[in-house]
């Protein structure tokens, strides 16, 4: 390959309005070759339209966007043939078998036929399809055909995958099982770029994250690095009885990082910038004070609260609108 | 990062022909999967002959002809007209379901989702055609004709077919679910084959629709076949079938020169 970037999918720019709406307002993203960039954001935020520009479905208004150094606008077929992709809804044919359906991708792709069977039949082991092989796609479970999707999109080995929300819609089970498969894929150093909606899911699949909203990139770092932005952790500790309140104030003052604790009943609480060896001092001085605890907890904040400080909204407070665009009609047939 | 093993790529043309056959076999795959759209569009293939050739067949003067000879053509046409358009039903479903979607994500042709349909079309266009001409045989119809001639009819009704079939797949493009493909894709062909010469001769309607009817690709291709498949009812009414041939393949070629274009250009603004 002749280019020497590191970022596998580069947006810069990009904007994509439908009517009045303005779906991708100046989207930047970058997905630094072999990392996964998880693109969390609630309905609506531009998540669909920005995988459905990277993996050439749609022509962007403005901006540029690129798969491995290739402009996706001016040289589509190229970009086709290395990046894989996996969207709300199986992209399956329910008449066709798990196995035909991976073989017909596989030809599409123009392995050859051996190859193209060999390869779907790797791709059914793999993703656990084995003893479904033989049936119908529309006999398949939520989870089945998400996975089968998956196995599709990999026909080709590409070396960019776009995931469009791949649990969405799927019970816990089927969650869980995706996210076996998708962790799989990301320890085998596949560049992804997964959208989700699921703050968790975020946390646990992608190695950094951008939050978007209203078409736009607000925040990007690690989890770790947009949870600091929210400030440290919170130490709170719940004292078994009314008198125990004012010395245990005292010494969540002292542990604290200089801001005055929170009391609330028995509940007293302080924001901390040490690590967890706070725990320990804390436990200590309670002790030699003979303060009687009910409960003690480090909270770290969580992405939930990321979102809101970001956004000022909950994540999933947000209207539960079709995601974007076109794409919706997709969505009020399969329901 | 290392060279990922790649298919090697085959030049257009070539590729076009193969992307265009998997998605054919893809969808002769499923047909016989899904017996109840199969069920449906047999049982109504045998209810017609049998509806217009016993129910109305002793009531329509067709000019010194049996009506089994001046019906069966009619029927083949108005059947496979209606296998063209049922087409739409299916690229409605796969637009909805976003199958076309991981295609156009693909290092694919864009015409061949189109070509590889219309061809699935035509496997089962010829299907119907070889079972309409078994009921048409048990119910009294017969050739009398010269090989060539019938040939010649076999081959430009199924022509007729796979031209509909585009108009089909472009209904089913530009229609927004599938229940409106299964409306809006076969209102428009009940005037179309009914008001033609498929049932009736068109000497006994109204002068006004018989304007229509008389120019109705529908009328020239079922006359052309009326003429080839039987001598006797050539001559009996006068039919230029050569004439008649000629002008229904200039539709068949007018249809594809507007709906094969309508597709693509269809087809390139879904990425608007």
């Amino acid at each position: 390959m002749g280019h020497d970037m590191t970022d596998a999918v580069l947006a810069e720019g990009l904007v994509k309005t439908f009517g009045e709406t303005r779906a991708l307002d100046g989207l930047d993203l970058a997905v630094p070759e072999g990392t996964v960039v998880g693109l969390l954001g609630p309905n609506g935020a531009g998540k669909t339209t920005a995988v459905r520009v990277f993996s050439t479905l749609l022509r962007p208004d403005g901006g540029r966007a690129e798969v491995l150094g290739i402009d996706v606008v001016k040289h589509p077929q190229q970009v086709r043939r290395s990046i894989g992709l996996t969207g709300q809804f199986a992209a399956i044919d329910d008449y066709l078998t798990g196995r035909e359906n991976l073989i017909l991708f596989g030809r599409l792709y123009h392995l050859g036929a051996k190859a193209a069977e060999q390869r779907a039949d790797e791709l059914l082991e793999r993703f656990d399809l084995v003893e479904p092989a033989g049936r119908m796609a529309k006999t398949y479970s939520g989870g089945m055909r998400r996975r089968l999707d998956i196995a599709a999109s990999l026909v080709a080995r590409p070396q960019v995958m776009f995931l469009d929300e791949p649990t969405t819609g799927l019970d816990p089970r089927g969650r869980l099982g995706m996210w076996g498969v998708i962790e799989d894929l990301v320890r085998e150093g596949t560049t992804m770029l997964l959208t989700t909606q699921y703050l968790d899911e975020a946390d646990r699949l992608a190695d950094s994250i951008a939050v978007i909203d209203h078409g736009r990139v607000i925040a990007r770092g690690t989890s770790d690095e947009l949870k600091a932005q929210v400030g440290g952790a919170r130490l709170e500790l719940i004292v078994g009885s009314d008198e125990c309140v004012g010395r245990a104030t005292e010494i969540m003052r002292k542990v604290g990082d200089g801001t005055e604790p929170t009391v609330d009943g028995r509940d007293i609480s302080v924001p901390v910038s040490a690590g967890a060896s706070v725990l320990i001092d804390v436990v200590r001085e309670v002790d030699a004070a003979r303060v009687t605890i009910a409960d003690l907890a480090l909270r770290r904040p969580t992405l939930d609260d990321v979102f809101m400080r970001l956004t000022g909204h909950a994540a999933e407070d947000s209207k539960p609108d079709p995601d974007d665009e076109p794409a919706s009609r997709e969505k009020a047939s399969q329901r | 990062m290392t060279a990922v093993a790649q298919a090697p790529r085959p030049t257009a043309g070539p590729r076009l022909v193969a992307d265009s056959w998997m998605m054919a076999w893809r969808l002769l795959k499923a047909t016989p999967r899904q017996p109840e759209l199969f069920m449906f569009s047999t049982v109504q293939t045998i209810m017609f002959v049998l509806l217009f050739r016993y129910v109305f067949g002793g009531a329509i003067d067709t000019g010194g002809v049996a009506y089994v000879q001046f019906l069966m053509p009619g029927i083949f046409v108005q059947t496979l007209a209606f296998n063209g358009a049922v087409t739409g039903i299916g690229m409605a479903d796969d637009m909805a379901k976003g199958i076309v979607d991981r295609f156009r994500s693909m290092p694919i042709s864009p015409v061949a989702m189109f070509v590889g349909r219309a061809i699935s079309d035509l496997v089962r266009a010829t299907f119907m055609l070889i079972m309409m001409i078994g009921v048409g045989m048990l119910t009294g119809f017969r050739f009398h004709g010269s090989a060539v001639h019938i040939i010649a009819g076999l081959a430009l009704i199924l022509l007729f077919s796979f031209a509909f079939s585009w108009i089909g797949i472009w209904i089913g493009l530009i229609v927004k679910t599938v229940e409106a493909a299964q409306s809006g894709g076969f209102i428009w062909l009940f005037p179309l084959t009914f008001a033609s010469a498929a049932f009736v001769p068109v000497q006994r309607m109204p002068g006004w629709l018989q304007a229509f009817a008389k120019y109705n690709p529908i009328t020239l291709i079922v006359d052309a076949l009326r003429g080839w498949f039987d001598d006797g009812v050539r001559e009996t009414l006068h039919i230029h079938a050569t004439v008649n041939g000629l002008q229904s393949l200039a539709w068949i070629v007018g249809i594809l020169v507007v709906f094969v274009p309508l597709c693509v250009s269809r087809f390139r603004r879904l990425s608007r």
